[in-house]
């Protein structure tokens, strides 16, 4: 599992992303774990380690996109949601398309 | 030198490129790119011949796609492309347009970007929606959308945008100032004694034919359009045609004259083409005269419709014409329209058709 050893000093936290999301970006992976607090902090490692990143799952007003939800330990969560060490952040695509 | 055209298609569901040599009689398909996400409009830079796709994902928002392969490998870029927090965030990139150097890219909701490093990073030009008109503007049936891209061909300060339903602006200035040049075509959808407003008619594509005083061209929702003084008057060029409605128009590539339209049976008949009969309309004459082109075409049951952005035409002698339908269907004329064949079909909806010719 790809480690981000740019903030070791905030707690580890696990991040499951979705394939869609995977193949937009080489060398991603499913699972990472990076260092944060909350599920802001874990869009900025995202987008340090594959910029852009944090545009395909956050929009500018600024939030989680409408059809992308974000789950931390299995409730729906924002950008403010706070994270304990450890704790499992799942980013899944909503029910969309046609 | 032998030469190949690539007809780039956009869809519901990625990118297609369909190619031959200037003989057009065979083609080859390749596709879908850009992960299969809704591309609105994808076009070359004839200059450097690096292809550009504008579209927008319901998951992961607006990007414009990149290849500079000829389509074998892509990337894709929304940095910049934003409007400031607390706005309504964009939810695709609907035109492409590469000028002097530059590349455009016009959203919804409708707004315009300006990328100075070929598509890796976008700049707001914000004048257009510092307009006084933009509280009023009103979404079309696709959305509020700035679905027309017209850089002038010789004044990189010069651009043309046509926003639905809004209508079409103008600039002198690069952007910082703008202009409503919607004088002489009709809002049907208004109440009488207000059907032609200063702004938010309903374009639905606005090109340029080429060379220097070129006349401007648009398929409205209400008519067909020529303007001659960079669209400060516009005069109707509907009389002979089968409707005054349908979505795209395309010019030919060297003759400011000849212009192709695909005219439907109204907005509010089903949107096909006219009778299940398919035809291109061409004019000669700037739109006094139209004939209908029907040799190859469907003339029996055909319930299709062409959106805004899926008829192109190459720059080949004779030049080719291309139309893609909303049900997968891509026609090709390599006879500036006498005759046509199917050249691809079952594919997605199609919502641009561009070509690409390079030196084999």
């Amino acid at each position: 599992m790809p480690n981000d050893e740019s903030s070791p000093a905030l707690p580890r936290v696990v991040v499951t992303l979705p394939a869609a999301l995977v193949n937009l970006f080489p060398g991603s992976a499913r699972r990472v774990e990076v260092s944060a607090t909350t599920v802001g902090d874990v869009m900025d490692a995202l987008d340090s380690r594959w910029p852009g990143m944090r545009d395909r799952i956050c929009d500018s007003t600024p939030g989680i996109r409408r059809h992308v939800n974000v789950f931390v330990e299995g409730e729906r969560a924002t950008l403010a949601t706070r994270l304990a060490p450890g704790a499992e952040v799942m980013v899944m695509t909503a029910i969309s398309g046609g | 030198m032998a030469r190949r055209v690539l007809i780039l298609v956009g869809t519901k569901k990625g990118v297609f490129i369909i190619e031959s040599d200037a003989e057009r009689r065979s083609w080859k398909l390749r596709g879908p790119f850009c992960e299969t996400w809704p591309m609105n409009h994808v076009i070359a830079d004839p200059v450097t011949g690096t292809i550009y796709g504008g579209g927008g994902n319901e998951w992961f928002g607006p990007a414009i796609w990149k290849s500079t392969d000829m389509g074998a490998t892509w990337t894709h870029s929304s940095e910049g492309l934003a409007y400031q927090a607390g706005e309504a965030p964009i939810k695709a990139v609907w035109s492409v347009a590469p000028s002097a150097g530059r590349l455009y890219a016009g959203v919804e909701p409708a707004g315009l970007f300006r990328s100075d490093d070929g598509g890796q990073s976008w700049q707001h030009i914000a004048g257009l929606r510092n307009h006084p008109s933009r509280p009023d503007w009103q979404p079309g049936g696709g959305g509020l959308i700035l679905h027309s891209l017209v850089p002038h061909p010789n004044d990189d300060g010069q651009l043309w945008v046509g926003i639905s339903s809004a209508g079409v602006f103008h600039t002198a200035d690069g952007g910082e100032t703008w202009e409503a040049r919607n004088r002489g075509t009709r809002a049907d959808f208004l109440p009488e004694g207000q059907k032609y407003p200063e702004y938010g008619q309903c374009v639905h594509c606005l090109v340029m034919a080429p060379g220097m005083s070129a006349p401007l061209y648009q398929q409205n929702h209400c008519g067909m359009y020529r303007s001659r003084d960079g669209g400060r008057h516009w005069d109707s060029i509907e009389a002979g045609l089968p409707s005054t409605f349908g979505f795209p128009a395309a010019v030919h590539p060297r003759d400011p004259a000849t212009l192709y339209l695909l005219p439907l049976n109204g907005d509010s008949a089903g949107r096909y083409v006219p009778d299940g009969k398919a035809a291109v309309w061409r004019t000669r004459d700037s739109g006094d005269k139209w004939e209908a082109l029907r040799g190859g075409l469907p003339q029996e049951n055909a319930f299709f419709g062409v959106l805004r952005q899926a008829m192109g035409t190459d720059r080949l002698e004779p030049a080719g014409v291309y139309f893609g339908t909303n049900t997968g269907t891509l026609f090709a004329s390599a006879d500036e329209g006498d005759s046509w064949h199917c050249i691809a079909q079952y594919l997605p909806a199609i919502f641009s058709v561009e070509t690409l010719v390079v030196e084999a």
